[in-house]
């Protein structure tokens, strides 16, 4: 039974009439004659919308009600650990003393305290030796390890590596982040084990080589038995060892990437430590490094001396990569995995990876009962596993696409669909930890009745969804009739 | 346990299915050579401790009175706001990529980038970047990318500009070949004057960076520096103040029109002033605007309307193969996400001010700072640096070192501006200050005797 | 089943080439390409003009699920581009051998015989399906 959603809303613009506005948000007038000279003044307002103080609050409150989200709805998204977010974690981090600081004011020493322990657990749960909190997206935080990579290269005059070396099943901003930094990219394949491919790998290896970028476990869910010897083969050549932390909450406690031989790791705050997903952002890339990497971290960081807390810069790391945004980075996001950290604590970090565990290999063996197919079914499901519909798409003719739209009307956020693109029609399944068994259950009790439709009914799930605010969406028409904003029609200009 | 909902009976049965004997067996693949010891963490704190431990800290932290601008702006946020943005709907919502499930943030989206068009007077929105930090360095990527008559991956880069953007552009940028050439600033009216750029007409530049109001709070003569950038087949990259665009003319209506053509060619910034707070430095939001005809060129997510099966509107991401496109073109961007959350606080806020509330707060706040120069250039051994308009923050030359008149007065509980020294230690001992609207006539009197007190301190103690 | 066209010469990054009258050639992209992107949204074809060598990046073709470069299969000079593509990209899904055509180049000297033959490309698709 799924959850009843807020069907269409128009246009906070069709809701909009000369003249109106929230007139209590407005500021009191201030007596005086500044002005911007003719020449570089605006002619016309601009055609922002205007709308009553409870025209706004009713639009926003209604479009939230057209979404699925955590809050409300069970979010199987692989490589996304769509876990709770505690609600402390946000009211804490929104304390006003926090959250109307200015960045360049006199160091706060309140919030910078959090980021200096913060800074701490990570190294300590990643078996780092120092991390920085700048980057400010996963993307970000994997720039930054591929460019202090480069910039250590580079500094031992060691210019002739010019490659890095990437599994095929890897996410596509691993590769691209290696051409921003100016790398080409030797892609290596796995096995039917679903690891990396040693001969491959040996073969892939050269004087050329800068590093490897690989995820432990890997995109395919599985953890890579061989890393150690990996991790010897790259550092023999004298590369270096990059993680991808993405799949980080499923050997919290557990690993260390720092033990696994990794010389740097960029962590997802906002799927690991459970800061939100916000529709698609804020997150936070931290970046940690061993000793090698240590002189090239981006600034700032969190020092720490007899004085108090202050923020690194320039002249304490003069062989930084620099500086990757305008102020330290998603500091409220890090403040929020810094609160969801001390509620965890050394035992509750722990049990993060046992419970994303567990919930993992149980769908997937419930899954596997009901006559899907796994991936690698000879494999334990790391935090995560993939089911393929190949068979079912060849005997009924539905698609992995088709389930995931299915599934939606049954009151279910779709698992990943398609990645990695190893498996064909494939569903990257992660349940996270913090879902109970009888949920895990009314989503396998889902899946075996659409199971049941695509043999009896499959149209059913040829033109899913049924039940959402809107039907299959034309995502040709999307691309081809762009239509990306709302213009005024010349009358409708505010004056 | 912290989140976990597992009890003993729950654990017992899912292992007799998985057909493990315990929670430990699920991890028997991992070589026990590789599995850590305790963690050296902290034990498990309740709700209720980490609250008291927040508390402290940010009591630690306090409430100062603040006169800082530069790139992060303090605006009165309305109460809706983060009241609705807060809503698990929102905050808890994945990327939108089940559209059929994500109606609500998809065409929140969509409003949002129709508001930053008719802010900026550009044709095309992305759904947000960042920062204005790495949103100009994605601008420069991306004018590497459109700039067909140019080869040189060379860009013009103002000292007017945010320094830190500066920086932030060359880690990004430095690692594909993109140099940047640096434009001096006139000392009277902290202008970027086009005697400064007459050296490199008819030289191979990509594009010139034009921030309005610059660094400094001063208003660049945009139409003069676009035409003549346009002349020498460079691009504009604009970095704009959403606040200041409610008074200063659009960027997509700089310069003359030439060829049908006219404006900036690539708009960016920093949004944070569009209802996000200071927050001690983020998270905030990069906004890029740009031509339809280099849409494919744009880094990050768009939402575009189309129809669904039953041919009624709705909205779905859309041009998500040029991503990938992008990522191997000869100026790649890896970006992924944008900033949603804080993007949903924007739209809502845009929505609370319209165009008279957004209006209002640029011309309070324009006048709160002059009437605080005015007042503050009153006192001994305190000017004004540079002749000329200004939006809302403007740079004063003291007699004193910045740093030690900003120490007395933060010990009086005000945060009296920005220290230019490092960025600008030709201009000696310098202050850039911002007053917004949320200063009340009361707060500039507070400021102005502060300072006064602390110039008399610091001459005292010399 | 495969439709390539017994006349007409292929590369590896699967354009197709045809020789025209004047020495000049057609230049576009196959079959198994364009059913490979899906429905095309958006291709953007090289100027008049332009000189190109072989194995240049010249043209884009967009789908929903991909963007890929076109690589000119021979050095020459565009002499002209399918205009319509601009406003009907379906046109290349349609008819990728006639109508969906991409731009002609005047290729004075250039050797298409380099190039594979009909059977050539069939059996280099057979492989690649492996």
């Amino acid at each position: 039974m799924s959850t009843q959603l807020q069907s269409r809303e128009p246009l906070i613009f069709e809701l909009s009439k000369p003249g109106r506005g929230a007139g209590t948000q407005f500021p009191p007038a201030a007596a005086g004659t500044a002005s911007i000279p003719a020449h570089l003044r605006r002619t016309t307002p601009p055609a922002l919308p205007q709308v009553s103080e409870l025209q706004a609050v009713r639009h926003y409150t209604r479009l939230s009600q057209m979404n699925f989200s955590i809050d409300t709805h069970f979010y199987p998204l692989g490589s996304c650990t769509m876990k709770y977010n505690p609600k402390a974690c946000n009211s804490y981090a929104m304390l006003p003393e926090f959250l109307g600081r200015h960045p360049l004011g006199p160091a706060p020493q309140g919030f910078l305290a959090c980021m200096y322990e913060l800074q701490e657990m990570l190294q300590e749960i990643t078996g780092m030796q120092a991390v920085s909190l700048t980057p400010m997206a996963g993307a970000q935080g994997e720039f930054a390890g591929v460019a202090m990579i480069r910039a250590y290269h580079r500094a031992r005059n060691d210019v002739a590596r010019t490659e890095i070396i990437v599994p095929q099943a890897a996410h596509g901003t691993n590769p691209a982040t290696a051409t921003m930094c100016g790398y080409s990219v030797k892609e290596i394949p796995c096995d039917e084990n679903g690891n990396v491919d040693l001969d491959a790998l040996k073969e892939a290896v050269s004087p050329a080589t800068a590093a490897i970028m690989l995820t432990n476990p890997s995109t395919l869910g599985v953890f890579e038995q061989k890393i150690v010897e990996i991790a010897r083969i790259i550092h023999d050549a004298g590369g270096l060892l990059y993680y991808d932390g993405a799949n980080l909450n499923a050997i919290l406690g557990k690993v260390r990437p720092g033990d696994m031989g990794f010389d740097v790791i960029h962590m997802n705050l906002h799927k690991t430590f459970s800061t939100p997903h916000g529709g698609g952002g804020p997150g936070s890339g931290a970046v940690g490094v061993g000793a090698r990497l240590r002189p090239f971290l981006p600034l700032p960081i969190v020092g720490k001396d007899g004085a108090g807390y202050r923020y690194l810069t320039e002249k304490d790391l003069p062989q930084s990569i620099g500086r990757l945004s305008g102020f330290m980075g998603n500091a409220g996001v890090n403040l929020r995995a810094y609160i969801y950290m001390r509620l965890l604590g050394r035992e509750g970090m722990v049990r993060v990876a046992e419970f994303a565990a567990l919930n993992a290999n149980y769908l997937m063996k419930r899954l596997q009962a009901l006559g899907f197919e796994a991936a690698y079914p000879q494999r334990r499901a790391s935090h995560e596993f993939i089911i393929t519909l190949k068979q079912e798409h060849k005997d009924f003719n539905v698609s992995a696409m088709d389930v995931a739209k299915r599934l939606l009307d049954y009151g279910f956020h779709a698992p990943t669909t398609y990645f990695p693109l190893l498996v064909p029609e494939c569903l990257l399944i992660e349940p996270t930890e913090t879902e109970a068994k009888e949920d895990l259950d009314r989503f396998c009790d889902a899946l075996g009745d659409i199971r049941s439709e695509m043999q009896h009914d499959p149209e059913k799930l040829t033109t899913a969804p049924h039940t959402m605010p809107v039907r299959r969406l034309d995502d040709v028409r999307a691309a081809k009739q762009l239509d990306l904003a709302w213009k005024p029609a010349m009358n409708d200009r505010p004056t | 346990m912290a989140f976990i909902p597992h009890t003993p009976d729950d654990i017992s049965a899912m292992l007799k299915v998985v057909g493990a004997r315990s929670i430990d067996d699920l991890f028997d693949e991992i070589p026990s050579a590789l599995r850590a010891g305790t963690l050296a963490l902290p034990a498990p704190l309740s709700e209720m401790e980490i609250g008291r431990l927040m508390a402290q800290r940010a009591a630690q932290d306090g409430r100062p009175l603040n006169f800082i601008g530069a790139g992060a702006y303090e605006h009165h946020i309305p109460a809706p706001v983060w009241a609705i943005t807060t809503r698990g709907e929102f905050y808890s919502a994945y990327t939108p990529y089940q559209a059929e499930a994500s109606q609500g943030t998809l065409q929140l989206i969509y409003e949002y980038q129709s508001m930053m068009c008719a802010l900026t007077g550009m044709e095309v929105s992305n759904a947000s970047l960042y920062d204005g930090a790495s949103a100009l360095a994605e601008a420069c990527l991306m004018a590497v990318r459109a700039n067909r008559s140019s080869t040189a991956r060379r860009i013009l880069l103002p000292r007017a500009v945010n320094t830190t953007y500066a920086q932030v552009a060359a880690a990004i940028c430095g690692n594909q070949d993109i140099t940047f050439q640096s434009v001096d600033y006139d000392r009277a009216s902290g202008r970027t004057l086009l005697e400064a750029l007459v050296p490199y007409r008819g030289q191979d530049f990509t594009a010139l960076v034009l921030q309005q109001p610059n660094f400094f709070g001063s208003l660049e003569e945009v139409d003069a520096l676009t035409d003549w950038a346009h002349q020498n087949n460079i691009m504009i990259i604009a970095v704009v103040n959403p606040t200041s665009l409610a008074l200063l003319k659009a960027p997509g209506e700089w310069g003359s029109s030439v060829e049908g053509k006219q404006g900036a060619d690539i708009v960016c910034g920093e949004g944070q002033a569009l209802g996000v707070p200071l927050a001690s430095g983020g998270p905030y939001f990069g906004f890029m605007a740009t031509r339809m005809q280099y849409v494919r060129q744009m880094p990050g997510r768009i939402v575009g309307r189309t129809l669904d099966a039953d041919g009624r509107p709705g909205f779905s991401l859309t041009l998500q193969a040029r991503e990938q496109h992008i990522r191997r073109s000869k100026a790649t961007s890896n970006i992924c996400t944008n900033q949603g959350l804080m993007v949903t606080a924007a739209t809502i806020y845009m929505s609370l001010l319209g165009p008279q509330g957004l209006t209002a707060v640029a011309q309070v706040s324009m006048q709160r700072t002059a009437d605080l120069i005015a007042a503050a250039a009153r006192i001994a051994g305190v000017k004004r640096a540079f002749n000329g308009a200004h939006f809302h923050e403007a740079v004063l030359l003291l007699d004193r070192p910045a740093a030690q008149v900003l120490a007395n007065m933060a010990h009086q509980g005000i945060l009296g501006g920005l220290d230019l020294s490092e960025r600008y230690p030709e201009l000696g001992h310098a202050l850039l200050v911002c007053a917004t609207e949320t200063k009340l006539a009361a707060d500039i009197e507070a400021y102005v005797a502060a300072l006064g007190g602390a110039m008399n301190a610091t001459r005292a103690a010399a | 089943m495969e439709n390539i066209p017994s006349e007409l010469r292929y590369t590896k990054s699967h354009e197709w080439v045809r020789q025209v009258q004047n020495g000049g050639v057609e230049v576009g992209i196959t079959d198994h390409a364009q059913g490979a992107l899906g429905d095309l949204v958006f291709v953007e074809v090289p100027d008049v003009g332009r000189a190109l060598k072989a194995g240049e990046a010249c043209a884009v073709v967009e789908s929903v699920k991909a963007a890929s470069d076109v690589y000119s299969p021979i050095g020459g000079k565009v002499t002209e581009n399918n205009a319509a593509l601009a406003t009907q990209p379906e046109l290349l899904n349609q008819d990728p051998y006639g109508a969906g055509w991409l731009f002609r180049l005047d290729a004075a000297g250039a050797d298409v015989s380099k190039l594979m033959n009909a059977g050539a490309y069939a059996a280099f698709l057979a492989e690649e399906a492996k």
